[in-house]
């Protein structure tokens, strides 16, 4: 196994006296790609918050690349995670390419601004996630869907080793839902980029991912291949949904 | 990164397109510089001496550049242009450009197109402490700074700094918090000034020309003094142009990209307040071009702060400048009227031929 790349140790986090997240402890190799499910409520965004140090928890530790994740800068917090923003509202008019050109700033050298190579990474960003029709428009006149990709490219041409998505697909028709899924394989398998991902569709979590980890109340309850975390019984009890209504594939792998 | 993925949908990315001066940002300074070198010539040359373009150069360059040129204008003629005219024309760029540099700033730090380098209450900051500086009976002056310039100044960075401090109590969200007690802040403030005026009786005046603003008090020693706060405090706010442009997508995204939020916010809060309360205390309260000018410049450019701050400070200073000589040619109106009257149809214009749908 290679070495892990984001690690909880026990992590608590509380607002007020109510705790959304309980003696969490994780690890997360490079390399790996992960979906976070569970129900809503359960700490999925809170995890997030906590592994991007948006979030500084009550008790317990994280680290990413090994280093204790308060002694690291918003900078260089930026050149190892890589997240996918949530859905943007711009102020001014702004063209699809400079929302993904976004991605490098924290490359960026801050007196010369972008160079050669921050283009070449924005437009191999704009073609691998198939942004190219939407150039020259202005982002907040993109549908929602058109928009979380622009947002995808962004994170992808930030070129972190690790990927963050929360909910990357809600706003995406089918085939758009499968074309992210496949780009996240993509970006883990050649590029090997980790990838972290929360996904509320089960399907889409088991079919993509190959490690699921299960989060009810604040509490990682399940951790593993699809096989072992999605059984009808855990289903019913952290969801309370009949599992015959989630049609599962057979997971891959 | 290798860049042969599969894509979601079959498309060429066209990053290089052309779009216009858009791509060719150098073009636009070229003309933004070649505009003020035309309003130095022309604001010396407004007045009631008209002085020859010719002789305005011949001067300039025999005074600043050592130029050994045969004299064919007077003494008179020098004194009005080395003396009056040029700290006037000067201190019109100065003032324009912190005022459009500022402006960009608040929009990009407030994430709204409507601030101004007024929003969060350095205007009525500054106008009260003008105010009290006309009514209080002492006078002093220190190098032609006097009680108005130092109480505006004060006034403006005081009122800022309260509103600052007043928007971290209390659970809002950042952004919201420091419009609402901006806001607040300057309507109290605004209810101080109108007493002021009620009390202020035969100097009501003065305090009118203050609130209107007008380039009749620019001197050499104003001019110079302010200029380095203006000049340093712009310079350090371009540094950080990468705050600005991360701020785009809203704080947390901001924030994932690498940029303290706190901390920048506190810098560029602090700067861009310091660049408006030395315009205000040299010229006054003169609006429209704090919030106009970044807008027309994002139009042009598209809305990067690396781009949009240089190309601000070059607009504001030109529009300013050719402001105030409108405001002599017409016998002394208030530069800020002409700012609205000149302004106004000519952004409504822009807005109305852009390409692109453009919303505030």
């Amino acid at each position: 196994m290679n070495d892990p790349i984001v690690e909880l140790d026990s992590v608590t986090v509380a607002y007020r006296d109510r705790r959304v997240l309980h003696d969490v402890s994780l690890r997360i190799a490079a390399g790996e790609r992960v979906a976070l499910i569970g129900p809503n409520g359960a700490g999925k965004s809170t995890l997030l918050a906590v592994v991007t140090g948006l979030l500084r928890p009550a008790e317990g530790e994280v680290r990413l690349t090994g280093a204790r994740i308060q002694e690291l800068d918003r900078l260089d917090i930026a050149r190892r995670l890589a997240v996918v923003p949530g859905a943007a509202n711009l102020p001014f008019a702004t063209r699809v390419e400079e929302v993904v050109a976004l991605g490098r700033l924290p490359h960026e050298d801050p007196f010369r601004g972008p160079r050669p190579a921050d283009r070449a990474a924005i437009a191999a960003a704009i073609e691998r996630v198939g942004v190219g029709h939407l150039l020259g428009r202005d982002a907040r006149e993109l549908s929602l869907g058109e928009r979380q990709l622009v947002l995808l490219a962004l994170a992808v041409a930030q070129a972190a080793p690790v990927l963050i998505l929360d909910e990357p697909t809600v706003h995406l028709d089918l085939r758009h839902q499968v074309g992210a899924m496949d780009l996240l394989v993509d970006l883990n398998e050649r590029d090997g980029t980790t990838v972290i991902a929360v996904l509320h569709d089960l399907a889409l979590a088991a079919h993509f991912f190959p490690r699921l980890i299960l989060l009810d109340g604040g509490r990682v309850v399940a951790d593993g291949p699809a096989a072992e975390v999605l059984t009808p019984a855990r289903i019913l009890e952290v969801f309370g949904v009949d599992a015959s209504f989630v049609r599962l594939p057979i997971p891959a792998g | 990164m290798a860049s042969h993925g599969e894509a979601l949908v079959t498309a060429r990315p066209r990053v290089g397109r052309s779009g216009g001066v858009r791509d060719r940002p150098v073009l636009l300074i070229g003309i933004g510089v070649a505009a003020l070198a035309v309003a130095l010539v022309l604001g010396v040359g407004v007045g009631s001496v008209a002085i020859e373009p010719g002789d305005t150069l011949a001067i300039l360059a025999h005074r600043f550049l050592g130029l050994d040129i045969p004299r064919t204008w007077s003494d008179a003629t020098e004194t009005i242009v080395v003396e009056l005219r040029l700290p006037r024309v000067l201190t019109a760029m100065l003032v324009g450009c912190a005022l459009a540099v500022a402006g960009a700033t608040f929009q990009g730090l407030l994430r709204n197109p409507l601030a101004d380098p007024y929003v969060l209450g350095t205007a009525s900051g500054a106008a009260l402490g003008a105010a009290i500086a006309v009514l209080i009976p002492v006078r002093f002056v220190v190098l032609e700074f006097g009680l108005i310039q130092g109480l505006a100044f004060a006034g403006a960075l005081i009122s800022i700094y309260a509103v600052y401090k007043l928007s971290r109590i209390g659970g809002l969200a950042p952004l919201t918090s420091l419009l609402l007690t901006g806001y607040a802040v300057g309507s109290l403030l605004a209810a101080g000034l109108a007493m002021a005026m009620y009390l202020s009786g035969a100097a009501l005046r003065q305090i009118f020309t203050y609130l209107l603003g007008s380039f009749d008090a620019a001197t050499w020693p104003r001019f110079l003094g302010t200029l380095p706060i203006i000049v340093i405090a712009s310079v350090a706010i371009m540094l950080r142009a990468r705050s600005l442009n991360g701020l785009l997508l809203g704080e947390q995204a901001a924030a994932h990209l690498g940029i303290d939020v706190r901390r920048e916010r506190r810098i560029l809060l602090a700067l861009a307040s310091l660049v408006t309360a030395a315009a205000v205390a040299i010229s006054g309260l003169i609006g429209f071009v704090g919030l106009v000018v970044p807008h027309v410049v994002r139009l042009l450019v598209g809305p990067s702060a690396r781009l949009v701050l240089p190309l601000s400070a070059i607009g504001g200073a030109a529009l300013l400048a050719y402001a105030d000589i409108v405001a002599r040619v017409l016998g002394g109106i208030p530069v800020g009227v002409i700012t609205a009257v000149l302004g106004a149809p000519f952004f409504l214009l822009i807005l109305r031929r852009a390409r692109t749908g453009y919303e505030l």
